[in-house]
């Protein structure tokens, strides 16, 4: 077993893990955070996307151990401490970006990392960059829609709730 | 209108947790003490099982217990069931092979569960699992469906052939008739490729055994929880039905796969009482998921349309191989046959149908509802059909289907196959889609494309569904071993807030939200009071679930019945406060009033005073809770028009969607926002059955698309935004709601709009998945025909 720590959704963590624990392992089983989801065991359907030191990451395709030290943020994290919710949340919620709710998190937390890199993302870009997120039930066609309005929302100022 | 009531766009209330990380899937279960289950399962198609070497693991690390089938036989459990019984043509039931819990005698496909085994991690249970010692004995396998009647080898011994059924509808000395008459018969062989479904959420299973109140308690990733409690009582016998619950919690999609009783979850619930009550886990890594979820479609068939010299549509022949899997999964038998000859009229007044079905064991993942379950392999076999028919005969595709639709003054309408439709108007549907397209300006769009180059086609689908499943008595004289009523309970608490219970499940259909929006509209109460409980046998009224549109048109018809029953209770309770006569009084908008004055009760005080009964009428029971089942008369219709529009790249075979516009007859529409989101989700696996996917066996019954690696799943860049309207032309006849249901339409409507259009670009019809490498090499070989 190994002694690991890192930060997660701005809190201090720490645990003991098998070398081969994953960090989406770590993040469920030990931390509880079962917002992160694993759909897929070859790194391509993006449930269990996260933010390691800023940029997404397919948390099943990282060791545990290899975030030692980092600063992890998982859907759980996304919302302000008050609830107010992420404007890529918000917009989720407004265009009916969701229907059984599974790979959200991923997509979330992969679009909020477009956004930080491409701020005004076309159509194009948009389904382009969700090229490693699956979803099964929306056609993307809400989703990307989603995307391009928080965009919208997010211009020109710090992130504010849509609504 | 209520603020959000029936046609609001109101925001779903599911997702708030699901957009915070707070759903609650089954795998996010962890309770005290619980264990971890893998499952072992067969390498080989087809083998016999010499044996299980459980002392080979028996000391490894955390292993808790290792079982097998004897000893599922040894505690006398029963097999899984095909809920469905068919009849062959010689009126001789259905031949149906054994298909226990874990593998006894004989592995029949590459997944077939073997063993179990328990430990304290997942980690340990998976290397314990890696390590077990079975010794099998190969056998030769069938895997191909269209050469599984005369194949060496037999899946299930008692199964001459593999022909589980041979079964027929129809007038066939009518078609015989027909055909020989004809001016015109077009013919055409296809094939319907088969599909995983690939719910994003990996079925998952946690069981325990409670000793203090001898009590099983089995969560699961069900679309029917009270139907996994039927079956898992009534004929695997883990448990009578009163000592199990099973509790299907927030379902990460199912789309049929998770309708059925799999094995997996009878034995962890069975093996939490072996392993001292502990929980056992199990959940599904994505490459067992493609191995043993049951799959859909594959079908093979031969197809004849006559016509008449003015192209008049005389008789339709089809004869289909369904392609079974090894084991009778529970719906499997009604898919190929109730599910899919019904609905071979389609849109059109065909007079004489005659259907021939022969449905083959084999040795791969048994085969069963698929979204839209039989209904999208009709629509595409009579789609492609009559766009066939409509070049051959020189005519324009949509005017072909338009002259051999069922006029608008022709309903209910007969078929001659079976169905009644109560009401449709199928011109509506087709010339909105055409005037979205701009059917009319396409041959200056190909004229443009062919100048750089380009191919360009368009295609056209009218299908039809049956959906809210189903009258019992007709289903019942079709073998199905269950009525498919629903049943639901609305209760308001002392304060006026009410909560509804339903036997349906929601799994992304968001019914949290549309039934809100119902009992908000018949009740007058506001959204945010309601709450809607699902998925746990122990809290809801028992239902069917959710599969085949039912939800709303079914379940939601029992909810509607609910709140007549409160609205009646009601107003006894009014005409007592207001000393009025009860017929005098009037319910609108939560109010309940007398008649021609301004003198009224709230809903509020009635179901307070329901609640405190000091002044109440007498021989009135206290409360106000009521439930109803519903039963339907009829199925629901909805129907459309599809059209595509594609541009392909000669020198590679790239197919791209320019367009695709869905125009659907859904009727009444509670939630705009989540019904044209169902199409845009139906619509898009209907494109990855055109263009991407495929589920592939080897020669010996290997599995070639085990993977995302391998499998083609439609991703954002291969779809495009979609044009979609939703209610157009008919109000439904068979629910008070007008509401015909959505959830299967678009992936029955556009496989054949896609394949159809690119038939239209190239000139030749290419099997779906219409690859890049199958349209390139189909363009070649017309070229060379060509020369």
């Amino acid at each position: 077993m190994t002694k690991l720590s890192m930060t997660v959704n701005g809190k201090a963590v720490s645990g003991e893990i098998e070398g081969r624990t994953l960090l989406v392992d770590f993040l469920r089983q030990n931390l509880g955070l079962t917002g992160t989801h694993v759909g897929c065991d070859t790194s391509q359907c993006g449930c269990c996307v996260v933010h390691v030191d800023g940029r997404s990451v397919k948390s099943c395709t990282m060791l545990a151990a290899q975030a030692e030290g980092a600063e992890v943020t998982t859907v759980e994290g996304l919302a302000q401490a008050d609830g107010t919710l992420h404007p890529i949340q918000a917009a989720f919620r407004e265009h009916h970006g969701l229907q059984c709710g599974f790979c959200t998190p991923g997509m979330l937390m992969s679009a909020a990392d477009l956004l930080q890199q491409n701020p005004s993302p076309t159509e194009h870009e948009v389904r382009d960059w969700l090229e490693g997120n699956m979803c099964r039930c929306t056609g993307y066609h809400n989703i990307v829609k989603a995307i391009l309005a928080a965009a919208e929302t997010m211009k020109g100022g710090m992130p504010q709730a849509a609504e | 209108m209520a603020e959000n009531g029936i046609g609001a766009r109101s925001l779903r209330k599911e997702d708030q947790r699901f957009i915070t990380g707070k759903g609650r899937y089954t795998d996010d279960i962890s309770q005290h003490g619980q264990t971890h289950a893998v499952f072992v399962r067969s390498p080989h198609a087809h083998a016999k099982l010499v044996g299980v070497d459980k002392a080979s693991v028996a000391d490894m690390p955390g292993v808790l217990a290792v079982l097998d089938g004897t000893d599922v036989a040894a505690d006398g459990l029963g097999n899984l069931i095909c809920g469905w019984l068919v009849k062959s043509k010689d009126g001789s039931p259905m031949k149906m092979g054994p298909h226990p819990l874990l593998a006894q005698g004989k592995v029949r496909y590459v997944g077939d569960r073997v063993a179990v085994v328990i430990a304290e991690t997942h980690a340990q249970a998976q290397d314990a699992a890696e390590a077990l010692v079975v010794e099998y004995d190969e056998l030769p396998a069938v895997v191909d469906v269209a050469k599984a009647h005369d194949a060496a080898s037999t899946v299930h011994d008692e199964v001459e052939h593999n022909l589980i059924f041979d079964w027929e509808l129809g007038d066939q000395a009518a078609v015989d008739a027909a055909m020989a008459s004809a001016a015109h018969v077009t013919r055409i062989d296809l094939v319907n490729n088969r599909l995983v479904p690939n719910a994003m959420e990996p079925r998952a299973a946690i069981g325990t055994y409670d000793s203090g109140l001898d009590q099983f308690t089995c969560y699961v990733t069900s679309q029917n929880p009270h139907v996994h409690r039927l079956v898992m009582a009534a004929f695997v016998q883990v448990a009578p039905e009163h000592k199990l619950r099973v509790i299907g919690p927030d379902v990460g999609g199912g789309f049929g796969s998770k309708i059925f009783i799999y094995g997996e979850e009878c034995v962890v619930t069975w093996a939490s009482k072996k392993v001292g009550g502990r929980p056992v886990k199990w959940t599904c890594d994505r490459s067992e998921a493609f191995l043993s979820d049951a799959h859909g479609r594959d079908h093979v068939s031969h197809a004849e349309l006559a016509m008449d010299a003015d192209g008049n549509v005389t008789a339709l022949r089809v004869h289909t191989k369904a392609n079974i899997g090894a084991y009778m999964s529970t719906f499997s038998s009604c898919v190929p046959t109730y599910l899919y000859a019904t609905l071979l009229a389609g849109q059109y007044k065909t007079p004489a149908i005659y259907a021939e079905v022969k449905a083959y064991y084999t040795n791969t993942a048994p085969v069963d509802a698929y979204r839209g379950a039989g209904r999208p392999e009709a629509s595409f076999l009579l789609e492609t059909l009559f766009e066939q028919a409509a070049k051959e005969t020189g005519k324009d595709p949509a005017e072909f289907r338009r002259q051999n639709f069922i006029p608008k003054d022709a309903f209910p309408y007969q078929t001659p196959v079976a169905l009644v439709y109560d009401i449709g108007d199928y011109e509506v549907t087709l010339d909105k889609a055409m005037e979205l397209i701009d059917y009319k300006g396409f041959p200056a769009r190909k004229a443009a494309a062919e100048a750089k180059g380009k191919k360009r086609g368009i295609g056209i689908s009218c299908y039809i569904e049956a959906c809210g499943i189903a009258p019992s008595a007709v289903v019942g004289s079709l073998g199905a071993g269950v009525g498919l009523w629903e049943s639901a309970k609305v209760r308001f608490s002392h304060t006026g807030k009410v909560q509804v219970l339903t036997g349906t499940h929601s799994h992304g259909q968001g019914h949290e939200t549309t039934f809100s929006q119902l009992v908000s509209e018949k009740l007058g109460i506001p959204f945010e009071d309601i709450e809607v409980i699902h998925g746990d046998t122990e809290k809801t009224p028992v239902g069917m679930g959710t599969y085949g549109s039912r939800s709303l048109a079914v379940g939601g018809e029992a909810i509607v019945k609910s709140c007549d029953k409160l609205i009646a209770k009601g107003k006894k309770i009014a005409a007592h406060l207001l000393e009025a006569s009860e017929a005098d009084i009037t319910f609108e908008n939560g109010q309940f009033s007398v008649a021609g004055t301004d003198r009224s009760k709230s809903m509020g005080e009635v179901v307070f005073t329901a609640y405190v009964p000091h002044n109440y009428p007498p021989d009135l029971e206290p409360g106000m809770e009521e439930g109803a089942f519903f039963d339907p008369p009829n199925f629901t219709y909805p129907s459309g028009t599809y059209i595509c529009e594609v541009e392909i790249d000669p020198d590679t075979g790239v197919v791209k969607i320019e367009k695709l516009v869905a125009v659907d007859d859904f009727g009444n529409v509670i939630n705009p926002n989540i019904v044209e989101g169902q199409v845009h989700g139906g619509l898009t696996q209907g494109i990855g059955q055109a263009l991407l996917e495929g589920a592939i066996y080897d020669e010996s019954g290997q599995l070639l698309t085990g993977s995302y690696m391998d499998y083609t799943m439609p991703r954002a860049d291969d779809v495009p935004s979609f044009e979609v309207v939703t209610s157009a032309g008919t109000v439904c006849t068979s629910n008070s709601m007008g509401v015909k249901g959505c959830g299967e339409a678009g992936a029955i409507g556009s496989p054949p709009a896609v394949i159809n259009a690119i038939t239209d670009a190239i000139g030749v019809r290419v099997e779906m998945p219409a690859t890049p490498q199958k349209v390139w090499a189909a363009m070649q070989g017309m070229a060379r025909a060509a020369e």
